[in-house]
């Protein structure tokens, strides 16, 4: 018996605010790449001819690739105890995760703004250990941009990692480990295999993450990390250049939604919502 | 069996652990001692301490009046997503909609398209309708930015409540909406106070579309904050930013208060 549907009304507001207030601007912004000055592709030639615009795409896809391993190898051990460790710890760890991935952005930059200046905290510590005589440029640059991205994006990875390690059956590994294999024999063939699902999802979240910054790059980076979300505000704002600025959307949008594809095709989406 | 290297693992996964809870907790420490700082600018540790940089908050009619911004954007933008993020998640998961995994996925789309392409998008379409610079305009780019979550949340809520309680109430003789106000809804309430929740803690954030629809003289804490980081700041975004996180450590308990009701409902 086919039942029919129902509450399909409840839909509607929902559906008309984000067709008007979403769709509809990022269409037409995404549009404004073929129209802007003049119909046609000149702005995807413009992008292609000067170097600045290809070496902020670059620059965008390195920063990216750097802090998606740096943010799974720490996210990994976090996931694991919260998923072994015992309900105390799996508390604990929930909420530290939790915690700073509700506070403001803007509040973190700050903090990391603060910890890391010239005469700050942690040049102050590594200098009374004596491990630096000066102080070390952590801000402005590729160090300062990673130390407040990472740990924004942490809980990306976390809570996927840890979704996709609580199914795991634990005798499994115990099953391995019987039959003679060392604990990191079993590691590497039986619990990373089944980790898969939750590291690539979490790893294309962080990397699509990444890809769009916007406010880190702009606080804790220097002018070398200019990425590609800057440099579409600057051709808003700075230049009114709103051809090259949907190019530019375009391109990320583009990515953005080929890794999610990917992802789509290997894992299921339906894993992000879980 | 062979257990040779599990210490060491754990050894390692320990270290990392408090690793990362240091490098989680460690800014927010920081942002809560500097408030207190009688300092004139950010040394840490701060040399004495004193109120003063919250009385330069409150007494700075820039900070103050964004503080009302803020307020007057995320109150109707929370409402306005809770209402129609909860009226979608009910009829995606009760509505036996055919594609509802399509329509779930489009609800969802705010969140994949990075922020930037929004707010320039809706900077370019309010420029020719006058929104920009005026609250209705943070209003509706807000309610896009934070609808995705009340979906999320209530959505996740709806799933673990049995619909045979409903159908009860109607064999009983319940009309339908006598149903959803007495039964569903109770029932539903906590999932849909974490998804107010957090619309309003993810309004009062953002930046990026704020950014550019707001202007000189309707300016969220947000925009402010930024303006303030931007330029040469002082331990004053240390007093609001210790607030702000005051105020989602509230929504957290909120939010965690409202999970423990609903486990509580269920057993």
């Amino acid at each position: 018996m086919k039942r029919p549907a129902r509450h399909l009304w409840l839909l509607l507001p929902a559906l008309l605010v984000l067709a008007v207030a979403f769709l509809w601007p990022v269409g037409w912004l995404l549009s404004r790449a073929f129209t802007q000055p003049r119909p046609g592709l000149q702005n995807f030639v413009l992008l292609w001819q000067h170097p600045i615009y290809l070496r902020v795409v670059w620059n965008t896809i390195l920063i990216s690739a750097i802090a998606t391993p740096i943010t799974v190898l720490l996210g990994f051990p976090v996931a694991h105890a919260m998923t072994h460790g015992g309900p105390r710890t799996r508390r604990w760890l929930i909420f530290l995760v939790l915690v700073p991935f509700w506070t403001s952005l803007l509040v973190r930059s700050f903090a990391t703004i603060i910890l890391l200046q010239r005469h700050g905290p942690v040049n102050g510590t590594l200098r009374a250990l004596g491990l630096i005589g000066q102080p070390l440029p952590l801000l402005h640059n590729l160090t300062g941009l990673l130390a407040g991205a990472v740990q924004v994006l942490l809980p990306f990875v976390i809570f996927p990692l840890y979704a996709a390690m609580l199914r795991i059956e634990p005798s499994l590994m115990q099953a391995a480990m019987t039959l003679g294999a060392r604990p990191v024999r079993a590691f590497l063939r039986v619990y990373l295999p089944l980790t898969l699902p939750g590291l690539m999802t979490g790893a294309t979240l962080v990397f699509i993450s990444t890809l769009g910054y916007f406010v880190t790059p702009a606080l804790l980076g220097g002018p070398r990390q200019l990425m590609v979300a800057q440099l579409i505000q600057d051709e808003i704002a700075q230049f009114g250049n709103w051809g090259v600025a949907g190019a530019l959307s375009l391109v990320l949008l583009a990515a953005t939604g080929a890794l999610l594809w990917l992802l789509h095709r290997t894992v299921g989406l339906g894993a992000i919502a879980r | 069996m062979r257990t040779d290297g599990l210490a060491g693992w754990r050894a390692l996964r320990h270290a990392v652990c408090v690793l990362v809870a240091a490098y989680m907790l460690a800014p927010l420490g920081i942002v809560l001692i500097i408030s207190f700082s009688a300092a004139p600018f950010l040394q840490f540790p701060p040399p004495g301490w004193s109120l003063r940089w919250y009385r330069s908050l409150f007494d700075d009619p820039a900070w103050v009046d964004s503080i009302v911004t803020s307020i007057e954007v995320l109150v109707p933008a929370a409402a306005a997503s809770t209402l129609m993020g909860t009226a979608a998640a009910f009829a995606l998961v009760r509505g036996r909609i055919p594609g509802a995994g399509l329509i779930l996925a489009v609800l969802m789309l705010p969140l994949v398209v990075p922020t930037i392409i929004t707010g320039a998008g809706l900077f370019g379409v309010f420029r020719g309708l006058g929104l920009n610079g005026t609250l209705p305009g943070l209003i509706i780019g807000h309610v896009v930015l934070t609808m995705p979550y009340v979906v999320a949340t209530v959505g996740a809520a709806l799933r673990g409540l049995d619909p045979q309680l409903d159908a009860a109430a109607a064999t009983l003789g319940a009309p339908p909406l006598r149903v959803f106000r007495r039964i569903t809804l109770p029932l539903l309430l906590p999932g849909v106070i974490s998804g107010l929740l957090f619309a309003m803690v993810v309004s009062f954030d953002e930046l990026i579309v704020s950014l550019f629809v707001s202007s000189a003289r309707v300016r969220p804490v947000a925009v402010q904050m930024w303006s303030n980081l931007r330029g040469d700041f002082d331990p004053t975004i240390a007093a609001i930013a210790a607030l702000s996180f005051l105020f989602a450590l509230l929504a957290l308990l909120g939010e965690a208060l409202a999970r423990r009701r609903a486990a509580g409902l269920h057993t």
